[in-house]
């Protein structure tokens, strides 16, 4: 039985223009937007597009599920909390170490998951990341259920900028953001990012071409968990405290939802998959009606019938249009 | 007193760990035949347990139908409610990449959940132990509940149910033979969709089976189907999903593994099934029981 690998639609000349289009937008509507909505809930939307950004990298370009992202997206926070709470670092600093940390985190979980590949790898780092949240349960330094609270924001560049000041840290929030994505274009685009594609569509290939397969997989898990790292660590700043719900299962759904909904494999995808979910969920939250519920009808309806994500099949039309034209 | 352990505490997590492990046994087996020919991850196995014990609950509760009828009663509706699931959604995706069939049950679980969460809470609600199986016998080093010994040996019942179905029967032949070559069954004139569908079914009811054993054990909640998936599918790595029998006895090993590290070495019992997944991994990454790499 043969079967069709995971659909998405990045590599199209097409999907590329539309994208720096989009993304000049909106970066323009990015730097006016705190004077118009709340920043903390765009420095969350932020927060999340990264994450999402950061776990495509893995599943859209290089075609492994991971289901236990959610360890290092916490893991980073909890370790940026401690860094600038109990040892006083400066930000930026604090970051760094969240994002060290969750390096070394996926170095360890990437290196047992990628012995096996496909539905087992999800399983694997499923089961790897909630042992991380049984070790989150009991370690003294994440406060157990209280988790770290109070973190303070600091200043960054030796006291020059205050991150206290809510647009001061909107904008430091964005340049993280930007550079993020930029770093994971740069990843994608570069020779290192062709070979993760062409172990995406044809592992057997790629190793019979000479590549030592298992070396790049766990590359681009390792890239992939730091830069889930980096989100993480930011969030903790932003929301000044490092909590369980971001090293659950769910919130491993939730980032592969994300991703899903935008649109796998297209850069901007999972933006806007996060700008969606995060929307709905500040939506429901005021609501009766329960996010998981919401969650699971949209995992349903995804896969169902909208595989390519929003963005994939915007792609899509555009070149059935094209082609029809021709 | 075994390594300075009393006898009582030693045998007592023992049971606990056999119970446990009989449920892992059960839940793993059936995510291993519904993987064997559908190549599909049931995520919502977890789910479908809750919903067993749920089923149980509920008909004791509003119709006062009671632990014995339950246990055929669950079965069927849950194994009803995945033909249902099999037949309007699975079904489309068995030419697409296995990863969204695991997504699709992850989705199915998150809303099965989310409706008894909503109604239901997440505290647990108790099922009282049947007349029957109440009480307990003195084992001479040990009191055994009535009901915890009857879960073991049910479960070894199921188990062994279910492997002399798939090893000895006509319908097992055929899901073996489809589980090797799906095309060549059909073309003998098997049914194929239709034994993709009964199996998937088959699946589901085996987990509300076991949802059911499980009610008296642990209080029935919207959550426990969840917290054991996750331990389930780290048994199911280390088992290997090749076998049957495999499956079976990992689920009952590593329950005793559990218990075992609960009488030695608390803190790390609930993260001692990952850890031996990580060893099994470096060791042998295609599982105890398993034939693909």
């Amino acid at each position: 039985m043969s079967r069709a690998a995971i659909e998405t639609t990045a590599e199209k000349p097409v999907a590329l223009r539309i994208e720096t289009i989009l993304l000049g937008l909106a970066l323009v509507g990015l730097l006016a937007a705190p004077f118009f909505i709340y920043p903390i809930f765009l420095m969350k939307m932020m927060c999340f597009a990264l994450f999402a950004c950061a776990f495509n990298l893995l599943l859209g370009y290089t075609g492994l599920l991971s289901f236990g992202h959610a360890a290092f997206f916490g893991g980073a926070a909890y370790f940026t909390a401690h860094a600038v709470k109990v040892w006083g670092l400066p930000p930026e600093i604090g970051i760094l170490v969240g994002v060290l940390g969750a390096a070394v985190l996926g170095l360890v979980i990437g290196f047992l998951a990628i012995r096996r590949q496909g539905i087992y790898f999800a399983m694997i780092t499923l089961a790897l990341s909630q042992m991380f949240f049984f070790f989150c349960v009991q370690a003294p330094f994440t406060g157990g259920e209280d988790g770290i609270q109070g973190v303070p924001r600091g200043t960054l560049l030796g006291g020059l900028i205050d991150l206290h000041n809510e647009h001061n840290m909107y904008y430091f929030v964005l340049v993280v953001f930007l550079l993020g994505v930029v770093a994971i274009w740069r990843i994608v685009n570069s020779p290192y990012g062709m070979i993760l594609r062409s172990i995406r569509e044809n592992e057997n290939r790629a190793i019979s071409l000479g590549y030592s397969v298992q070396n790049y997989k766990l590359g681009a898990f390792v890239m992939s968990a730091a830069l889930a790292g980096l989100a993480g660590g930011l969030k903790a700043l932003v929301f000044q405290f490092a909590t369980l719900t971001d090293v659950t299962w769910q919130m491993s759904g939730e980032v592969i939802l994300m991703t899903l909904l935008g649109g796998i494999g297209t850069l901007i995808g999972p933006i806007v998959g996060a700008g969606i979910v995060v929307t709905l969920q500040n939506a429901l939250a005021t609501s009766e009606f329960p996010v998981t519920i919401a969650t699971g009808l949209i995992f349903m309806i995804c896969v169902l019938i909208f595989r390519r994500g929003i963005v994939g099949e915007i792609y899509a039309y555009i070149d059935r249009r094209k082609s029809a034209g021709n | 007193m075994i390594f300075g352990i009393p006898i009582q505490a030693f045998a007592g997590q023992l049971l606990v760990g056999l119970i446990n492990g009989s449920f892992y046994a059960m839940l793993s087996l059936g995510l291993a035949i519904i993987f064997g020919l559908l190549r599909v991850i049931n995520f919502a196995h977890g789910a479908q347990y809750m919903l067993g014990a749920f089923i149980a609950y509920l008909i004791l509760a509003f119709g006062g139908i009671g632990y014995w009828p339950a246990l055929i009663v669950a079965p069927v509706l849950v194994g009803l409610f995945g033909i249902v699931v099999e037949r309007l959604a699975l079904s489309r995706l068995y030419d697409v990449d296995p990863l969204y069939g695991l997504l699709f049950t992850f989705g199915l679980a998150l809303v099965i959940e989310g409706v008894f969460r909503y109604y239901y809470g997440v505290s647990g609600n108790p099922y009282p132990v049947p007349p029957a199986l109440t009480g307990a016998v003195n084992l001479g080093f040990m009191f055994l509940p009535i009901y915890r010994g009857w879960v073991v040996i049910a479960s070894l019942i199921v188990c062994i149910a279910a492997w002399l179905l798939i090893e000895k029967t006509k319908f097992g032949s055929y899901l073996r033979a489809a589980t090797e070559n799906p095309k060549l069954v059909q073309a003998f004139g098997v049914n194929v969709p239709l034994l993709l569908t009964l199996t998937y079914g088959l699946g589901a009811a085996l987990a509300g089976l076991a949802g059911v054993l499980a009610a008296p054990v642990y209080q029935v909640s919207p959550l426990m189907g969840s917290n054991l998936i996750i331990v389930v599918f780290a048994v199911v790595v280390i088992g290997g999903m090749g076998s049957i029998l495999g499956a079976i006895v990992t689920g009952y090993m590593l329950g005793v593994a559990e218990g075992l590290t609960k009488v030695f070495y608390p803190e790390a019992s609930n993260i001692v099934v990952f850890v031996i997944m990580a060893i099994v991994l470096l060791m042998r990454p295609a599982g105890l029981f398993g034939r693909d790499a």
